[in-house]
């Protein structure tokens, strides 16, 4: 079913969120308006604005933003035209009062964000956001280490929770075309028509594109991406390169494939520290199936304490860590180094 | 060896795991005598269990535990935030001694290695949250040798060792145990970070504790007072323990500009009824018996 008479999908981009990982959480406001500027006048019909570990992220354990997050939704709410501002949010690191805070400062959807086994923490933040008339999506982590049937249980627990749309977000970018669609499909299934169903891609095995467009053929009406890749691990997927594969497909997004070539290259790529890249360390993230947002503080502790960065990740991997537990990744080099 | 005469008796209110879990330890206790397991189910195997090691079981909640002829000295409330508040003022009225296990918040926050000494005589003591009781007195340990303006701590706890009050209310448990690193702990300000980590088997519970030092703290002496704080916590939770040496952090832009130290613990579970891997529960039910033993040798002293 198209998401709506003028769109057959939804796209949000990620940038200035996924990416905050990729900066180390070092936006600007400047940063923000002119990303902001350029995928507005290019058609994207929503743009996702928070610490990269969502509202509240700022701290020791996952990096402190250079800027306040509230301070770049405001300046992303002022600079929008037609492009709705979203922001994420995860239960256990954020809290009800940061998505109030949010929500005055004029962002409109609230992206709520659990371990795809954990969705019942979430519960009273869905309640909230829609008490507040926020449009809700909510985000089932690391969906590639559960079967179908598993995340399709998750996913209900959201929507019954107040949640509008619900996503299999691949944050190890290690799904693989059918468990993709696979994962889509059994959501489309359980949610019927109570939710709509999203998919948020990484490239750490490059297929996020791919990935995508199989997730829109299973039913997925809503679909991520970031502009230039600008994300954690390999990156997202790259949403000009998306844009311009639903053209060629006749999925209808909104979007001006010319402009948001343009927008990749003039004005996101200067921004970025470097390209997010497909190489050993992202691709051992794909492999191993590890949360992408472990790539830059693998790569401090690697540094730090002279041990492999893709030993920790591997490691990270065997322990199963999950989203958020950046902590555990300064113990595992320690340990690595006790070792040599 | 103390005589059974000279123990405090004590109640524990809630029959579920976690009272079933204390009263075990309160049972191996020289100084409390556990005498009777309240509940509100007659089919509760809590109440079974508490009948088989010799307790007075009942299922007529406190109503039936405050008509008694005799009351105990100390109460262990192992319910929910909402019951209570409901039952804390009757305690007190009677002049029975309340240990909150649930989040209700209601008297002052004690951590053992902290500042147990200092509410012995409140009626009613709040054990903050789980993640609190392991991570707290860790901050303590630094802000006694240097300032800390900032203490963040991340509690990593397997998934089925949280209940469902703990899922429900995440929220009240990142703010109370934020309030509780800043109260306790020493610092100017405090975060708390939750995850839950569904892994099997089920890992034990993880704690790292970050404070801001100054730049040219001395780092020897913060080391220090962190092994003998974790030495005195685990005097009290035998599977309390750092998993590492504490880690220094020179300031960076990632760090907000400020140097750190960071501390890693493990709690693993004294299985006394619950798993080892439920850490979180098990540092609950230790610093209730540790300050339920304080309230005890208060009494009789």
């Amino acid at each position: 079913m198209p998401y709506s008479a003028d769109l057959d999908i939804r796209i949000t981009d990620s940038c200035l969120r996924d990416g905050s990982h990729a900066k180390q959480h070092q936006f600007t406001v400047e940063h923000v308006r002119s990303i902001v500027a350029a995928l507005d006048d290019a058609g994207v019909p929503v743009i996702e604005v928070t610490h990269g570990d969502g509202l509240g992220g700022s701290s020791f354990n996952y990096g402190f933003s250079h800027t306040p997050e509230q301070e770049l939704i405001k300046a992303a709410v002022a600079t929008a035209r037609r492009a709705k501002i979203a922001f994420l949010m995860l239960p256990g690191v954020g809290v009800k009062d940061d998505i109030r805070e949010a929500a005055d400062n004029g962002a409109s959807i609230c992206r709520i964000a659990t371990h795809c086994t954990e969705a019942d923490v979430s519960i009273q933040h869905f309640g909230l956001a829609r008490e507040l008339g926020l449009e809700t999506v909510g985000f089932l982590m690391m969906s590639h280490s559960q079967p179908p049937e598993v995340l399709a249980r998750q996913a209900r627990i959201m929507a019954d929770a107040g949640c509008q749309c619900v996503y299999v977000v691949d944050s190890a970018g290690a799904l693989i075309m059918e468990q993709t669609s696979d994962r889509i499909a059994a959501l489309v299934a359980e949610l019927g028509s109570d939710a709509q169903v999203g998919f948020h891609g990484h490239e750490n095995v490059g297929l996020g594109v791919a990935n995508s467009i199989l997730a829109v053929r299973a039913g997925a009406q809503q679909i991520d991406g970031s502009v230039r890749r600008f994300g954690a691990g390999a990156g997202n997927t790259p949403l000009e390169a998306f844009a311009a594969v639903t053209e060629k497909l006749g999925i209808r997004t909104g979007i001006d494939t010319l402009k948001i070539i343009d927008a990749a290259e003039d004005v996101v790529r200067p921004i970025m520290d470097g390209e997010c890249l497909l190489d050993r360390m992202t691709l051992t993230m794909g492999y191993a199936g590890v949360y992408s947002s472990f790539l830059k503080h693998a790569d401090r502790q690697a540094k730090k304490y002279g041990v492999s960065g893709a030993e920790i990740l591997i490691e990270a991997g065997r322990r199963k860590l999950i989203g958020g537990q950046e902590d555990q990744l300064i113990e595992i080099a320690v340990a690595l180094a006790a070792k040599k | 060896m103390t005589s059974g005469r000279t123990r405090a008796s004590a109640a524990i209110v809630g029959s579920g795991n976690i009272g079933t879990d204390l009263m075990y330890k309160l049972l191996r206790s020289e100084v409390i005598e556990p005498r009777w397991m309240i509940g509100v189910d007659p089919e509760s195997p809590g109440l079974k269990r508490a009948r088989d090691n010799g307790l007075i079981a009942s299922a007529d909640g406190v109503d039936w535990l405050l008509a008694q002829d005799e009351r105990p000295d100390i109460v262990f409330e192992a319910t929910s935030a909402y019951v209570h508040r409901e039952n804390a003022p009757r305690y007190k009225e009677l002049g029975i001694q309340a240990v909150d296990l649930t989040p209700a918040a209601i008297g002052p926050a004690v951590v053992p290695a902290v500042n147990l000494g200092a509410h012995l005589d409140a009626p009613n003591v709040s054990l903050i949250t789980c993640g609190g009781q392991a991570t707290i007195p860790m901050v303590y340990a630094v802000s006694r040798v240097t300032e800390v303006a900032y203490a963040e701590i991340v509690a990593s706890v397997a998934s089925p060792s949280a209940g469902p009050g703990t899922r429900a209310n995440i929220d009240e448990f990142t703010k109370t145990t934020a309030r509780g690193i800043e109260t306790i702990g020493g610092a100017r300000r405090g975060k708390a970070i939750i995850i839950l980590n569904p892994a099997e088997p089920p890992m034990l519970m993880q704690d790292t504790i970050f404070c801001s030092i100054p730049v040219d703290a001395d780092r020897e002496a913060i080391a220090t007072s962190i092994k003998e704080v974790a030495a005195e916590v685990a005097s009290y939770v035998p599977g309390y323990r750092l998993r590492t040496e504490p880690q220094f952090d020179d300031p960076t832009a990632v760090s907000g500009g400020l140097a750190r130290v960071a501390v890693f613990v493990e709690v693993e579970g004294a299985g006394d009824f619950l798993p080892p891997y439920s850490g979180n529960l098990d540092i609950m039910t230790a610093a209730a018996t540790k300050v339920g033993e304080g309230f005890a040798q208060r009494i009789h002293s």
